[in-house]
């Protein structure tokens, strides 16, 4: 079992209050992932910059770190977001891994910030402050390690490219088999989790030519197992559950806001939501983009 | 006098909701229930054994109405996966969507459901009726063994997929039939047995019995044959 929760606004007005409502909705998701969360948020972004997301060991000091390379920074516990001019992004990443190989880099993008941690969601939330982000739209994830260790590695989300990333309820049964042919394709993977091959799958796609949807309409085909996966993207989220559907899902829609669920208790606080349009997405059914309706 | 009571789900809990509830007689005089805000909480109203109405006003999580014996539940709103799971009598009526696995393995009573049941709908049905008012999902009535699927709109993939003697009847288009599922005859027997659950769903005169079509089991699979051996 995991907990997936997925928002996107509608009404600019609510743009300030995302980071609350997304926490509200990751909270109420504790209960089906206890042991580890994260999230990933769509915020200001500035044309030209790429913002890093670093992940280092608790203590790291990221003020310093930015320094030294001349950059802004926003530290949040064992998270900081780097803003980097987009000509400098593989310099910077080659600086890293070569100064400070203990940072990971978990995300990338002109907007995009990922935060994830071990420990009970409303633990996770509280850290880093989601509370008091804004931004038009974010999705979260609450783990219930089955495939492989409690780490923060294997906490969602995964970045699957610039401004992407991918949630994951469910199992894979084929992924070892899929990561080794990935890993013949020049990827490489920081756990054993099969949540992190579905995300180098869809990368792997995009790379030779795939849109996100036509990604996911490939996995279609090539994943074998459970799942259901929210993906985040620069414009919205886009979802998929396998053709059977074991996972539940639930979304919900209002002039303000499109909202995503494992459970529509995950969406109880929402404003509005009592006349909110609520349905439940249909098996092997892409919905992405203008698709979402 | 009956006494209506209120329970408000903002405030107290499905466990003490449910408590009460189950400690109720059979010859209670405490007949109607309220409860409100219910959130999508699951278990709400489950394991009830007393001739109650319960009102639920707003939509419910996982498993609401499982195992009802003899209350009716009125739901206005959506209900979430294993809705009335092993109902064994009584009536529960959803007036929104109700999620996967929709009755499931339900010995008894009706279920009615307004709008759509996704998949798995009837799953294991033991005897069990079931109304829906618009589609079910693929998977709908697997393993089905008594009782009845009665659906006015679509099926999904899969209907009725190793079929024992549930008996089906869709009105509108079914997407495929399971492995041993097939269309049957619509006799004087079938309509009159369709008409019959209709009216108890409340649904007489609401639509044309001879716009459904009535599907059932071949009886290849159920009983073992080596010539089947592949499809088991």
């Amino acid at each position: 079992m995991c907990g997936i929760v997925g928002l996107f606004i509608k009404d600019p007005r609510l743009e300030p209050e995302l980071g609350a409502l997304l926490s509200t909705m990751l909270g109420v998701m504790c209960d089906r992932g206890p042991d580890s969360a994260g999230f990933a948020i769509y915020g200001e972004g500035k044309p030209g910059s790429v913002k890093l997301t670093l992940r280092g060991p608790a203590g790291t000091d990221f003020v310093s770190l930015a320094a030294g390379l001349g950059l802004p920074v926003a530290a949040r516990d064992t998270h900081a977001v780097l803003t980097v001019p987009a000509g400098r992004e593989t310099a910077v990443r080659a600086s890293l891994a070569a100064s400070a190989p203990e940072i990971a880099v978990v995300g990338a993008g002109e907007r995009m910030e990922i935060y994830k941690e071990v420990g009970l969601p409303t633990d996770v939330s509280k850290r880093f402050g989601l509370e008091r982000m804004g931004g038009t739209h974010a999705i979260g994830h609450t783990r219930m390690a089955t495939e492989s260790a409690v780490t923060t590695d294997g906490a969602h989300p995964f970045s699957t490219g610039a401004d992407q990333c991918l949630v994951h309820n469910g199992s894979l049964s084929n992924h070892r088999g899929l990561r080794r042919r990935l890993e013949r394709e020049g990827l490489s993977f920081a756990t054993d989790n099969d949540s992190e091959v579905a995300a180098a799958y869809l990368t792997s796609r995009m790379r030779t030519g795939d849109t996100l949807g036509q990604a996911l309409e490939h996995s279609l085909s090539d994943l074998d197992g459970f799942y259901t996966f929210v993906v985040g993207t620069e414009s919205g989220f886009g979802v998929l559950r396998d053709p059977i559907a074991c996972k539940p899902a639930v979304m919900a829609e209002t002039e303000s806001y499109v909202a995503f669920g494992s459970e529509y208790r995950a969406l109880a606080d929402l404003p509005g939501i009592a006349s909110a349009r609520v349905w439940e997405p249909e098996p092997a059914k892409v919905y992405f983009g203008n698709r979402l309706q | 006098m009956s006494a209506h009571h209120a329970i408000d789900l903002a405030t107290g809990t499905v466990r003490e909701l449910n408590a009460a509830l189950h400690a109720l007689s059979p010859d209670t005089n405490q007949t109607l229930w309220r409860v409100s805000n219910p959130r999508g909480l699951h278990a709400i109203a489950a394991g009830v054994d007393a001739p109650v109405t319960i009102e639920i006003d707003g939509p419910v999580g996982y498993y609401c109405g499982g195992m009802n014996k003899h209350a009716s539940i009125v739901v206005n709103g959506n209900a979430g996966v294993g809705l009335a799971q092993n109902i064994m009598s009584g009536f529960v009526h959803v007036k929104g969507d109700a999620s996967q696995s929709a009755g499931a393995t339900g010995c008894g009573g009706m279920i009615v459901i307004d709008g759509n049941a996704s998949a798995r709908c009837g799953i294991s049905m033991k005897g069990v009726d079931i109304v829906v008012k618009g589609s079910v999902g693929h998977m709908s009535a697997f393993m089905g063994q008594a009782g009845s699927l009665v659906v006015l709109g679509d099926a999904g993939e899969a209907l009725g997929d190793s079929l024992y003697e549930a008996k089906l009847f869709v009105r509108g288009s079914v997407a495929s039939l399971g492995a041993d599922c097939i269309e049957k005859e619509m006799r004087d027997e079938h309509r009159a047995l369709l008409a019959a659950k209709l009216e108890a769903a409340g649904l007489t005169g609401a639509v044309d019995i001879g716009e459904f079509r009535r599907y059932g089991s071949a009886r290849t699979l159920y009983h073992f044959h080596v010539d089947n051996v592949s499809s088991y």
